[in-house]
């Protein structure tokens, strides 16, 4: 479940670069921008909760 | 399509009223880093103490080997041959081209050598961010790998993107987004990355033993000596002004009668925070909380890294509240509705003190686009280098395995990788949490 958020994150950071070439004018970009921020946030709260699903006491991750 | 080229003008020449200057602002930064590695030490456990602040020292040293035999090549140097690519008829400016081992930087203008110094001594600080959420249980070795890799490949590119003529400082001559993406002193490239490695980190290693039983509720795990953390806070300030002022000068080369109002904004800001936190910790727990007001004095001063060079001092003194209130809240949060074991609190100081900051300079500073310039940079530090850091740490985990073993983390990282612990004479008692 982490890397699945960890997945979606840079799907927003493409995000943002799509608002930068395909939007010239600066309301819509801001706009788009704010929604692959969105993304990533979305993302970032996914990678969270893996982490709060997989905790265990003392323990890391496996290697 | 990759080529080199020569894309940007060379920059305004700094006089050598500045340079001079700008040279002994650096020289006082690395009290910054002196001051948040007592931080570190002072949040983590008396049994890991040497430990700790000799991984600081190891963890900066690291970061200067690596930059210098690598990152340096790829951060390049304002106005100097980078790699670019066209897209949409815009060039994309993604690596810069600089000296292979610094080899001839005594030749280059003083301009360029003050550049290489602010970056020396941001990659340190960067460095040192993520081995402070580690305490207790990362090992040496681990914490010099996570320099190395950080000083060399990660850093290196985010900073020549932001500070050396990359596409996020191009973004205001090619998107008209404000004079590109606003980093003077290093909020997003050092304090943000940092942050971020620092959550990454966190989440490869492990809690502490004990911190999170089944079942229960989060232990509290307070650092051992309040002095040290709260003198780094003062030690840090002075580091932070030579790092704001000289930032400054260098990346947005502002005058010299610009600088004393960037020193007021950093301190207004600092003051705010403390004030904040202060206060909200007092309302929560009935009594102000030394280490985070510590941790919220800090917060304030990652945020005036991004804003105290482009606002004014009212702004910055609000910015500062912000962060101040937003800093034990986020804390708080992190521990016990996430489960994040992060001893000095570096995730919520050093990368939501970074968000505050850049998202507070995009909306204040004088520039149109400027808010969508920050937008695009936070977007892509969030969205492209998380999961890179993440990655890189778990392929390195399975190489130097980060976390010591039960049996290490149970006697103290002193004892266990020293020989011998920060205070012979002190009396180490049971540690109910192991039974």
């Amino acid at each position: 479940m982490k890397f699945a958020g960890l997945i979606v994150m840079p799907a927003g950071f493409f995000l943002s670069i799509a608002a930068l070439v395909l939007f010239p004018a600066a309301g819509p970009r801001t706009a788009f921008i704010l929604c692959a921020l969105a993304v990533e946030v979305v993302g970032l709260i996914v990678a969270v909760r893996g982490h709060m699903e997989n905790r265990e006491p003392n323990a890391g991750e496996s290697r | 399509m990759t080529t080199p080229a020569n894309s940007l003008a060379a920059p305004p020449i700094l006089t050598e009223a500045a340079i001079v200057l700008d040279l002994l602002l650096l020289v006082l930064a690395p009290l910054a880093i002196a001051g948040v590695a007592l931080v570190n030490v002072g949040l983590g456990r008396s049994r890991s103490a040497a430990q700790a602040l000799l991984g600081n020292m190891l963890v900066v040293a690291t970061a200067l080997i690596g930059f210098t035999l690598i990152g340096a090549t790829l951060a390049g140097n304002t106005g100097g041959a980078g790699h670019v690519f066209h897209l949409a008829g815009k060039p994309w400016n993604w690596l810069g081209e600089g000296l292979l081992f610094l080899k001839g930087i005594g030749n280059a203008p003083a301009q360029s050598q003050l550049e290489i110094l602010f970056e020396f001594l941001a990659v340190a600080m960067a460095a040192i961010i993520p081995w402070g959420s580690g305490a207790d249980r990362l090992r040496l070795p681990a914490g010099c790998a996570v320099a190395a890799v950080l000083s060399a490949l990660v850093f290196p590119v985010l900073a020549h993107w932001v500070w050396t003529g990359g596409w996020l400082a191009q973004l205001g001559i090619n998107f008209s987004a404000g004079a590109g993406f606003l980093d003077p002193a290093g909020a997003a490239t050092v304090h943000l990355l940092g942050g971020l490695s620092a959550l990454a980190l966190v989440w490869v290693a492990g809690s502490r033993k004990g911190k999170f039983p089944k079942g229960g509720f989060a232990t509290a795990m307070p650092g051992h000596n309040a002095v040290y953390i709260l003198f780094g806070c003062l030690v840090a300030l002075v580091g932070w002004l030579g790092f704001n002022l000289a930032g400054a000068s260098l990346w947005l080369h502002a005058p010299l009668t610009s600088l004393p109002v960037t020193a007021l904004n950093t301190l207004l800001t600092a003051a705010g925070a403390l004030t904040a936190t202060y206060t909200v910790t007092r309302i929560r727990f009935g009594k102000p909380d030394a280490s985070l007001c510590a941790n919220g004095w800090l917060a304030g001063l990652v945020a005036s890294s991004a804003s105290a060079a482009v606002v004014n001092p009212v702004p910055a003194l609000l910015i500062g509240i912000a962060a101040g209130i937003v800093t034990p809240l986020l804390v708080e949060v992190l521990e016990l509705a996430a489960a994040v074991d992060d001893p000095s609190g570096a995730i919520t100081v050093h990368a939501a003190g970074a968000l505050l900051g850049l998202i507070a300079a995009g909306i204040l500073a004088p520039q149109p686009g400027q808010f969508l310039a920050q937008l695009v940079g936070i977007a892509t530090i969030l969205g492209l280098f998380l999961p890179l850091v993440y990655l890189l740490f778990k392929v390195l985990n399975r190489i130097i395995p980060f976390r010591v073993d039960p049996d290490g983390e149970r006697i103290g990282m002193d004892l266990h990788e020293l020989g011998g612990g920060a205070y012979p004479e002190f009396v180490i008692h049971r540690d109910d949490s192991y039974r």
